[in-house]
């Protein structure tokens, strides 16, 4: 269970260049649900995600964690129970180390790393057939450096790594925006089929409203740093992207990018 | 040619900065520091060593307090940095000059003689194995040599660890090393240390073998270590972490056989003085060769088709 409650974050905070990036957000995610999140740009749904992952260590308002404040927790403490999957797929490997140390390194996630061997023999096998599900060939390619990949092929092992070890919240920031359609595709299979196995409480950002609706349990709009709408249950289900829209405008009045609401 | 005297010289100097090398393989290259500290890291090393073994300390306790005082050097740069929020470069070479100073009080002067005393070497002296005995030209590049396997072999297990790995990622991708939960702060503290009580060895060894330690012996180590480790990754594989940190050490030996080449006869004319714009052609010839070797390649296609 995570609760987000008057979440601001301010760029640049008392300068000409102040951005109020969040302005209050409340957000209860119950666990194992799938919430997509959806905005125009620049309405702070990377920086929602970025603030729940740990990268701005002195937000206002509060993130609680199964009752616990992790609000003034850095990335690598909140990174047991926090994995997630960045947009730019060269961000969420190491492109000098191989396909096993990149996964040997996730599969540490949640403990504490001692002097024991990195990439140890008994993971091989299991690591062999986690990349077998991705069916790309890469499970006789260990050894291989990560930069050798192309960007699609290092987002399926980005996401494979993500959810190695069990964890409370899994952050998927756009992650099939940088790859081509078919490999987008591909990517959001995969991630339906981990977070369903698995049972995962997951927020995915995602720019395709109609991707929004389908995928998850539950869809979040935000508009200008604000929750503008939140939809899920009943009232969710046969949704299409217009109502959705004429839902929005109703609170909003016109915005001037529905261009990019309706992709 | 150079005669054997000289040979054996080059790898003795060669496998100490060797020590240096994989000091700053370590910064450079696995935790993408740029550090200065070596400047004077490695005289510390040196003058702690020197003294304290003048003090009469045992010369093998004296030269790990010299690794222990490098290593505290390399935290605070680390610390600078990590903490302070200082750019790493300056971060460095704020540490370099106040360890100047500190070196002058170390040694209460600019340098120390360990003339008639005891020290690491002292046994190879005189060795003798098997009823033969080994001149101390030889038998100190062979202990050095050993020394620089021994500490490649214990770096590259360390570096193929959970820790080590996570140090890797560090230097790699630090925003990915931290969504995966590495104290990426505490990754570089520790790098820095151990990257600069190599380098302190290093000094601790060449003031033994040379009999003194001075407060000058720093300047330009940091230009010669890199001479090291960007000749060796030019000719050699960097597949591998072994592959690498195995180029850092040969390419420290073929650093000063090169040198002794270069200073050697009367052929280029070169004297001891022209050492340091040696070290700076060969450099810059090493960073350049890889370009220049496939824009070559590629040339040479080009006609061909």
């Amino acid at each position: 269970m995570i609760e987000v409650q008057d979440l601001r974050i301010t760029f640049n905070a008392g300068t000409p260049l102040e951005n109020q990036a969040l302005k209050g957000i409340d957000l209860s995610i119950p666990e194992g649900q799938f919430i997509t999140v959806i905005g125009s740009n620049g309405a702070g749904k990377s920086t929602l995600l970025n603030a729940l992952a740990g990268e701005f260590l002195s937000p206002k308002g509060s993130i609680s964690l199964d009752g616990k404040d992790i609000s003034t927790w850095s990335m690598e403490k909140r990174a047991p129970q926090i994995a997630r999957v960045f947009q730019d797929p060269l961000m969420g490997t190491c492109e000098d180390l191989t396909i096993e140390e990149n996964l040997a390194l996730a599969q540490a996630r949640t403990k504490t790393r001692g002097l024991g061997t990195a990439a140890k023999r008994q993971f091989r096998q299991h690591f062999m057939n986690k990349l077998k599900l991705l069916q790309l060939g890469l499970e006789n390619r260990l050894e291989d450096k990560i930069g050798l990949l192309s960007g699609g092929q290092r987002q399926a092992v980005s996401l494979l790594m993500a959810s190695l070890q069990p964890m409370k919240l899994l952050l998927l920031d756009e992650h099939t925006a940088a790859l081509d359609p078919k490999t987008a595709t591909f990517i959001l299979e995969l991630t339906k089929n981990i977070v369903e196995e698995s049972q995962l409480t997951a927020l995915m950002v995602t720019h395709s409203m109609s991707q929004a609706l389908s995928v998850g349990s539950r869809t979040i709009m935000l508009h200008q740093g604000k929750l503008a709408l939140d939809v899920h249950g009943e009232s969710r289900e046969g949704l299409s992207t217009q109502d959705l829209l004429a839902q929005f405008h109703k609170n909003y009045g016109e915005v001037d990018d529905d261009a990019l609401l309706l992709s | 040619m150079i005669s054997s005297f000289a040979f054996f010289g080059a790898l003795e100097t060669g496998f100490i900065f060797a020590l240096v090398a994989l000091g700053i393989f370590i910064s450079f290259r696995i935790l993408d520091f740029p550090d200065l500290t070596v400047d004077g890291s490695f005289p510390l090393g040196a003058a702690v060593a020197a003294s304290t073994i003048v003090a009469g300390l045992h010369p093998l306790l004296a030269t790990l307090l010299a690794c222990i005082a490098g290593s505290i050097a390399g935290v605070i740069t680390a610390l600078l940095n990590v903490k302070l929020k200082i750019l790493h470069l300056l971060a460095s070479i704020l540490t370099m000059i106040a360890l100047y100073s500190i070196n002058l009080r170390i040694m209460s002067g600019p340098n120390q003689a360990l003339l008639g005393v005891e020290t690491l070497l002292t046994p190879l002296d005189n060795l003798v194995i098997a009823g033969t005995e080994i001149p101390y030209y030889i038998a100190y590049p062979i202990a050095f040599g050993v020394l620089a396997l021994v500490v490649l072999g214990l770096l590259v297990a360390f570096l193929k660890t959970e820790l080590g790995l996570a140090m890797r990622a560090t230097g790699s991708n630090p925003r990915m090393a931290k969504a995966n939960g590495v104290n990426t702060s505490a990754m570089i503290i520790l790098g820095m240390a151990i990257s600069n009580a190599l380098v302190a060895l290093a000094g601790a060894l060449f003031a033994q073998s040379q009999g003194s330690a001075d407060v000058t012996m720093g300047v330009g180590v940091i230009v010669i270590g890199l001479a090291s480790v960007i000749g060796g990754e030019a000719l050699l594989s960097t597949r591998t972490i072994l592959l690498w940190a195995l180029a850092c050490v040969v390419g420290s030996i073929l650093y000063r056989i090169v040198i002794a080449f270069a200073l050697n006869g009367e052929v280029l004319g070169l004297q001891a003085q022209d050492l340091n714009l040696i070290t700076a052609v060969l450099v810059t010839l090493a960073i350049v060769a890889p370009t220049l070797k496939s824009n070559m390649k590629s040339k040479l296609n080009g006609v061909r088709r």
